[in-house]
Order: C-alpha cells, then structure tokens, then sequence
C-alpha cells in the first residue's frame, strides 16, 4: 500500500494518443461549430475595438515605441483564445465525458488508466488551442497585424499555452461538485486574467501591487509572448515567461491526474 | 509382453484427472491410480479474504472465491451487498484494500493492464460513447486495445452480426432501445476476444424480449468456452446462466454452490404457499417441526417432501389460497437476505 501510495507520478504511456483519435473523431462531425468562433471573433473584437475604441485611443506605446491600438491588442486575442480553447475544453467539455457519458468509466476498463486518459484530455485541449490559434492568425493576417516570419512561433506557444489552461481547467473538473460551479472558476480566474493580463491595457498603467499580482497570473506571460512574436521583437526577458508558462503546465499538469485519480478510483 | 498405455483424460468435478491405463488380461482396461494425478486447472479468478473499504464503509468484507475456465459464475446479491465492489477490483477499476486477488493467475495491483487486455467488461451504466456512432463505438473501442483498424473493422461487422445490430450500424447511440444499448455494450465487451466477460447486471431494466435475447447471446458465448462473471439481482437470470455462484450480502459470502444444489439444501424441493393460514395450521407446522417462514397473511413451507405433505395441509388445514410450488433461487435468496427493503 506504501509504495502505491507514494506514486503519485504520473504513470503515461504512449497509450494516451487513443484520447486523441477518440476525441478528433468527434471532432471531424463538429469541427464547424467548435472552429467558427475562431474565426469570427477576432473580426468582431478588431471591428469593435479598431473602429470603435480605436479612433478614441489610436496609439499606444509598446517599449516605448508607439503602436496602432489594434495592433497592441490583436496578439492579446490570439493569446485569449489559446485560453479560452483549452479551458473550456477540459472544464465543460471533459465534465461532461467524466460525469455525464461515463466515458472515462468505460476507457478505465482496457488498458489504458486514468492518468493516460486525463494527459490525452488535457493534449487534445492544446490540440484544440492550436488548431483555433492557426485559424485565427490566418484572419488577423489578413488584417496585416502579424509580423512573419518570427509570428509562425505563436503556433508551438499556442500548444505550451494550451496545456497551461487544460492542466488548470482539469484541477477544477476534478474538483467541482456539478457543472454549474465551473462558473466560480470562471467568474474568480479566467474574468479577471481576461481584463488584467496586460491584454488591453499595458500593465504600467496598474497600481504596483496589481503588476505585482498580474506576473502569477499565467495569461500575462502569454500574452507578451504572443504580442513579442506577432510584432517580431523577440529579447530575452520573455525566457523567463516561457520558463513560467513550462513550469506551471508541468505543475498543474501532475496536481490535475492526482486530484482526478481521488476522484474517480475509488 | 507389449504394454500399451493410455494417457487417460476425464473430467471429475471441473478438475482433469490425467492417468496411465493398460490392458488387463480379462480385455479391461485398468487405470493406474498410482501414476495418476490431479492436474488444477489454473483458476480464472482467485480470491482470499479479499476486502475493500470505503468512506469508513467495508463494502467488501472478505470474500474468497474461486471461478475456473469455461465456468459461469454469479455473484447475487440485494442492493449494496457489495458485488460491484467486487467485480470493480476484479476488473482492475478499484484496488484492492487488502487480501489477494489474482486474474489469470496474476495479480491484479501488479498486472492490471494485462488483465484488462484480456477482460472484457460489462459495467452497469450503460456508457456507450454517445459522441459515436454504433460501428464507430466499437472500432474506437478495439483502438483501446492497439487492435489494428481493419481487423477491428471486421470484427465489429462480426460483432453486431452476433448482437442482432447490423442494422443500427450507423445509428446514433441515443437512438437505440434500452435492450440494443445493452447488447452493444456486451459486443463492445468482446471486441478484444476476452477469456473473461465481466457483465454487472447485464439485464436490469430490460424488458423480457430483451433480457432472453440476452441471455440467449450469453448462453452462445458460454457454450463457446468463455468464462462469464455475473452479478445480479434476478434470480431467474442466475439459474439460467450460471453453473456456480455465491449469494452475497453485507460484503460477504453467505452460501455458494449450484443453482439446483443451493436450492436444496438451503429451501428442499418445494414451497407450499398459504393465503391467511388458519391458527391450527401454524399450530400443526409448529408441532411438525416444519421448515417454514411466517410473513404478514402468508405462510412458506418448505419441503422435500411436497405431494405427501400438501394432501395433508390442503385436506386438512386449507379452505382457501392454498399451492404448491417447486422451490426457486429466490425462495433460497429471500431466505438468506431476509425480506426487509434495502434502498
């Protein structure tokens, strides 16, 4: 019992791409619903913000260079939906799987276990992300906003972001009691990481101590990762925020398959 | 002087007996019980003092059992005596809080990913993917269990050939009637040719055109040489299908044997039912020493004896409501669990 007990390390093999093709399978019937928001809401941001707010803010300055508003914010949209893909894949999404279908039930009895279904979740919800991140760029690109050929790295970073979000998505799915309470998670986490990630506003605009704050959240460092990469002035400060994004996906990742091992073995 | 010797194989009580045999001088044949020897088969599941505990509960209170090759075993027992407990260790989905279990002669904490390559398992929900269609639920399944796509193709072609469903083959899950949802679930659980089908009550809420359906599918497969685990609640099912199996209650075994065996031993060969008994039959069954269980307005009599016994209630003691039965597995299961409501 001892030894079990301190195994708390994920135990993966190669098994967890089945997820994958389970869920791309889906995926093939339902890709028009899932993929039209990617594609329609950055034009709907860009017209709002570009022709609405724009003509009232026009420029901004980005390390101390001015830019077009619709500029600064175009990569933070693009960042917001590596978010929103891969949260709400693995909240809502894998909630339903777990909870409602009892498909993880069903998977549990072949031979792959738990942890290799809860990585092949939280991969396909980085899928996810990825796949919405290529759409998106190609309509902002349209737009001229990007910056190639250093704006094709947003498509890995739009893989490491996903698992960021999944791998918090799925601490939460193991721990809400019913779906409704994902709105907590949503209403407490994602709103604020939305609105004080840097992503419509720059941060030194803030109160020191709220800077201070927005550095834990992780959508700020994704945020400048996407925006330093869509204007093409990479420096090696954003090291730092990678290493951030790859720690904390790393960390979530393993608390997401322990809580999620004490609340299906039982 | 030729010798000629015979390996002899017989079949006694599940187990082989293998032995030499040679020709006597009278034209018999002698079989050398000196050479012979008992080879056990290997035991499909193997359990000892086998518990699980949960929230401070002991669903399962240590329960030994032992269930070969080819057997169909049952595991009965009210709500919340602990079969999916245990059939849930035994399919590798919750482990085991103490005592051993092995599958195939392995053990289950040490080798469940082989054992469930092996299984096929049937749980209570139906949980179908319903993302999926019929035919897609079965190939995706088999990708579980590394199946190559075309063989995996085929034998879910095969599969619901077997199940009665080639016709719902591109259906949608939720289309389907409860019985078809449950016959999928079943080919789902042979996809990967298992030695052993778990099924945890395979017909509940089905109505009897597809509960025989079933049964009749599982009785092919039992014929076939699969080695079935059952649980249910329907009595009916159990002395259908099983060869063997345990009654359960409070997270232990209370009797196990065969259907027919347990019924005579624990109830006799009939019941002699008793609308409103009269004072001086329960006084006559009192003083007879019979076998018998008092309920609100009815009487159960137990007997071996059935004929003899009824002539003498019904003459003597019955003006009205008075029959005789053969005793059944519920009669034995009632008697056991006792009748009082379980939820």
């Amino acid at each position: 019992m001892a030894v079990r007990e301190m195994n708390w390390l994920p135990q993966i093999s190669p098994r967890f791409c089945r997820i994958l093709q389970r869920n791309s399978q889906v995926l093939r019937r339902t890709w028009m619903i899932s993929f039209l928001p990617p594609i329609l809401e950055p034009v709907l941001y860009l017209l709002a913000f570009g022709a609405g707010l724009g003509l009232l803010v026009r420029e901004i300055s980005y390390r101390g260079e001015p830019v077009s508003y619709v500029a600064y914010i175009a990569p933070a949209l693009i960042a917001i939906n590596i978010m929103y893909n891969a949260f709400f894949e693995n909240t809502f999404a894998s909630y339903v799987r777990m909870y409602y279908q009892k498909t993880y039930d069903a998977i549990m009895a072949t031979p792959l276990n738990l942890d290799e279904i809860i990585t092949g979740e939280i991969v396909w919800g980085a899928v996810k992300s990825l796949i919405a991140t290529i759409l998106m760029m190609a309509v902002i690109s349209f737009f001229r906003l990007l910056v190639y050929p250093q704006a094709l790295l947003i498509v890995p970073l739009a893989f490491l972001g996903g698992l960021v979000f999944g791998s918090v998505a799925m601490c939460f799915t193991a721990l809400v009691p019913q779906i409704e309470v994902f709105n907590f998670p949503i209403f407490l986490f994602i709103t604020p990481m939305f609105l004080f990630s840097g992503t419509f506003f720059p941060l030194e605009t803030l109160p020191h101590w709220a800077q201070v704050l927005a550095q834990v959240l992780p959508l700020t460092h994704l945020v400048a990762l996407v925006r330093a990469l869509a204007m093409g002035k990479l420096e090696g400060q954003l090291l730092l925020s990678l290493l951030y994004l790859f720690f904390f996906s790393a960390g979530t990742f393993i608390l997401a398959i322990v809580l999620m091992r004490r609340r299906l073995i039982i | 002087m030729v010798v000629v010797c015979h390996t002899v194989v017989r079949r006694i009580g599940g187990c082989r007996t293998v032995g030499l045999s040679r020709p006597t001088a009278d034209g018999n044949w002698l079989v050398d019980l000196n050479v012979a020897y008992l080879e056990m088969p290997e035991p499909l599941i193997f359990s000892k003092d086998l518990c699980k505990t949960f929230n401070g509960l002991k669903a399962v209170d240590g329960i030994s059992l032992r269930m070969s090759r080819g057997e169909c075993f049952g595991i009965l027992g009210p709500n919340g005596a602990g079969k999916t407990s245990t059939v849930r260790m035994i399919y590798g989905f919750s482990p085991v809080s103490s005592g051993t279990l092995k599958v195939f002669g392995m053990d289950i904490q040490k080798h469940a990913r082989l054992i469930k390559a092996k299984s096929g398992v049937c749980q209570q929900e139906n949980n179908l993917d319903p993302d999926l269609t019929v035919f897609q639920n079965l190939v995706t399944f088999a990708s579980y269990f590394d199946i190559p796509r075309a063989n995996a193709r085929q034998r879910a072609s095969e599969l619901l050939r077997f199940m009665r469903l080639e016709h719902k083959e591109h259906a949608k899950i939720l289309e389907l009637s409860g019985g078809m949802q449950r016959r999928l679930v079943i080919a789902r659980a042979l996809i990967n040719k298992p030695e052993l089908l778990i099924l945890d009550e395979p017909t509940t809420g089905l109505d009897p055109q597809s509960r025989h359906q079933v049964w009749a599918r599982l009785a092919e497969l039992k014929a076939q040489g699969l080695g079935i685990l059952l649980t249910t609640h329907y009595m009916e099912e159990a002395a259908h299908l099983c060869d063997r199996l345990v009654i359960m209650d409070h997270g232990r075994i209370l009797v196990e044997g065969g259907p027919l065996d347990l019924i005579h031993q624990n109830v006799g060969v009939n019941v002699i039912e008793v609308e409103s008994p009269s004072e001086s039959l329960l006084k006559f069954v009192k003083e007879s020493d019979l076998d018998h269980e008092e309920l609100s307005h009815r009487l159960l009599i137990y007997t071996r004896d059935g004929e003899t016994l009824f002539g003498k209630i019904s003459e003597g003691f019955c003006d009205r409501g008075c029959s005789l039965r053969m005793a059944t597995l519920e009669d034995v299961f009632l008697k056991l669990t006792g009748r009082e409501l379980r939820d």
